[in-house]
């Protein structure tokens, strides 16, 4: 496919006026009563068309954040809302349904959005083409590497067709030649669908590659320590310099956060 | 070529994401094909298979005839208790001819098969309900489980006072026997699906209706079809018991009934012929209907070992 020569950061700059696409005030979690909170206090804004990177070390919420925006969990406190009645949700897992083919998994995602049985085949198709997995439809889950379902995961995704995309450490399975190839898919995706992102990782490169802003979580309780708001425009390459200094820049914050907890 | 090099370098610095694109999705169909699974090792030989699955058990009735024959030239016990394999084979081979080993299969298959129906739909029903209210799991699960391990041969009189010597006394043994186990294996099959596949569900944006009938139901498939296998297993030995029971001639010649009448002319050959009729019966269903559809459930899913 081709990539545009985009300009987005100034032309598709994220409106601060518009209605959020998610907005998070004040939220807190506890899962066992009178254990420590999971996540406490955060704030989260993302506006339509933004791309967020969430970062922070393992066991600080991430996952659960995600899991409270796109509405599986409520939260002990705060509000959350979305400006789609569904976001999509890209899990930490494949979560791939195992007695389904790659292409019935993307096809249950098109049917339960509504789209007409003949039409179902054609777009799952079209889906997996875009994860690089053409003519790969007819393989059964058991069948394909971790990369392969991770992939087929985000063409489920995609098959939602909402504008609010989350996604939980989707790329962290794959080796990199793969994760640059979906890296340029998803900026590409991003850009012209003008979807709303949040996309978690452990992974500051990625993070400064991939996002408008990244977010720096800390961890017990998850909150948002730190964020950063990325000028560079797409298309970016992961090993560009400026890339590189960002990353650089982040992971220093991110040692001293997690450093903090070391005594 | 000296002149194109400036030329294709500048080209390639303004094109940069899209000849790497190009170029990177075909790295990346690399990849994939080496990721394919390795060739699996040939299938099996019909001459592999025989070796490995069919000889095996032969040679194991062999031994056992042999040590039989032994037993009998022994005179271990008075020939009309144990007659020698070669005159249990002429009975066998008697009522074969005379039609009443097919008459006999017949029957009792189709009986088994109705009340084997009729406790399908019965147990998935109560199954289903017992999924859906945790009362009703509360109130009628011990009692399920319970019936589970009591022998339905134990509701034989009592179904004999109520319905007296009929088929629906029949029915309602069998019933007894396996709706249990396809309720609870249904049960268990829905409660051992992971919590992801219905946050997947829920994500997909999946109605609860749909969630149990795409997500929920075919998830707990393998212990619904365990649950399947074991009623089965109980109905045949339920109907066996009751057969044997309610012995009447209005009822048919059911394989319960031959051994009935085997053991009232004390002809211990034909006994042994109607035990052989039963266990047959059993090891086809078996090898035949759940065998087949609980490999392709489990290969489908990639649940089978390669050994
Ligand atoms: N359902 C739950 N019940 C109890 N504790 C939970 C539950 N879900 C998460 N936790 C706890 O919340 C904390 C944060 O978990 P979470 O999965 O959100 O972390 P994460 O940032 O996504 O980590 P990772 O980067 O390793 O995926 C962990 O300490 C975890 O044990
Ligand atoms: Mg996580």
């Amino acid at each position: 496919m081709t990539a545009h020569a985009l300009t987005v950061d100034s032309a598709t700059a994220p409106d601060a006026t518009a209605a959020p696409a998610v907005s998070v005030q004040g939220v807190s979690q506890v899962f066992t009563r009178g254990g420590p909170p999971v996540l406490q206090g955060v704030d989260l804004t993302v506006a339509p068309g933004e791309f967020v990177c969430l970062l922070g070390a393992s066991g600080c919420g991430k996952s659960t954040l995600l899991n409270l925006i796109a509405g599986l969990v409520s939260p002990t406190a705060g509000r959350i809302e979305v400006s789609v009645e569904r976001p999509a949700l890209m899990f930490q897992e494949p979560a791939l349904l195992p007695w389904l083919t790659a292409s019935g998994n993307v096809e249950l995602a098109l049917r339960a959005r509504g789209v007409a049985r003949a039409a179902r085949k054609a777009e799952a198709e079209r889906l997996l083409e875009v994860v690089n997995l053409a003519g790969q439809g007819g393989k059964r889950v058991h069948e394909l590497s971790g990369g392969m379902r991770q992939r087929v995961a985000l063409a489920r995704a995609l098959a939602q067709d909402s504008s609010v995309l989350l996604m939980d450490e989707p790329f962290a399975a794959l080796d990199a030649i793969t994760r640059d190839v979906l890296h340029q898919e998803l900026t590409r995706v991003w850009a012209e669908q003008k979807l709303s992102v949040v996309f978690v990782t452990h992974n500051v490169r990625e993070a400064a590659r991939l996002g408008q802003r990244v977010v720096l979580m800390g961890s017990r309780p998850g909150r948002i320590v730190r964020e950063w708001r990325v000028d560079i425009p797409q298309p970016r390459t992961i090993e560009a310099p400026d890339v590189s200094a960002l990353a650089g820049r982040i992971t220093r914050e991110l040692h001293k956060e997690i450093s903090r907890h070391g005594h | 070529m000296a002149i194109d090099l400036p030329r294709s370098r500048r080209g390639s610095r303004e094109g940069a994401t899209d000849g790497r694109a190009g170029e990177d999705r075909s790295v990346v169909a690399g990849l994939d094909a080496l990721d394919e699974a390795p060739l699996l090792p040939p299938r099996s030989g019909p001459v592999r298979v025989f070796v490995g699955s069919v000889l095996p058990p032969l040679i194991f009735l062999a031994l056992l005839v042999g040590v039989w024959q032994l037993a009998y030239v022994a005179r271990i016990k008075p020939p009309y208790a144990l007659p020698g394999p070669s005159q249990v084979a002429q009975t066998f081979w008697e009522t074969v001819q005379d039609g009443r080993a097919f008459d006999a299969i017949w029957t009792s298959l189709s009986r088994g098969a109705f009340g084997f129906v009729l406790s399908l739909a019965v147990g998935t029903l109560l199954g289903l309900a017992m999924w859906a209210s945790r009362w009703l799991r509360a109130a009628v699960g011990p009692i399920v489980s319970g019936l589970q391990s009591l022998p339905s041969v134990a509701w034989v009189p009592a179904a004999i006072i109520w319905f007296q010597l009929s088929n629906a006394a029949i029915y309602t043994v069998v019933l007894l026997g396996a709706v249990p186990s396809i309720a609870n294996g249904l049960l268990s099959g829905m409660k051992q699906v992971p919590p992801l596949f219905d946050r997947v569900g829920r994500v997909l944006g999946l109605s609860t209706l749909g969630r149990i009938r795409y997500v929920l139901l075919p998830a707990a498939l393998p212990g619904y079809l365990g649950g399947l296998r074991q009623g089965w297993a109980f109905a045949w030995r339920s109907l066996m018991a009751a057969e044997l029971i309610t012995y009447s001639p209005k009822l048919g010649l059911g394989l319960g009934q031959l051994l009935n009448i085997g053991r009232e002319l004390s002809q211990m050959s034909l006994v042994i012929t109607s035990i052989v009729l039963i266990l047959l019966v059993g090891i086809a269903i078996e090898l035949l209907v759940f065998a087949p559809l609980e490999r392709s459930v489990l290969n489908r899913r990639g649940l089978t070992a390669t050994r």
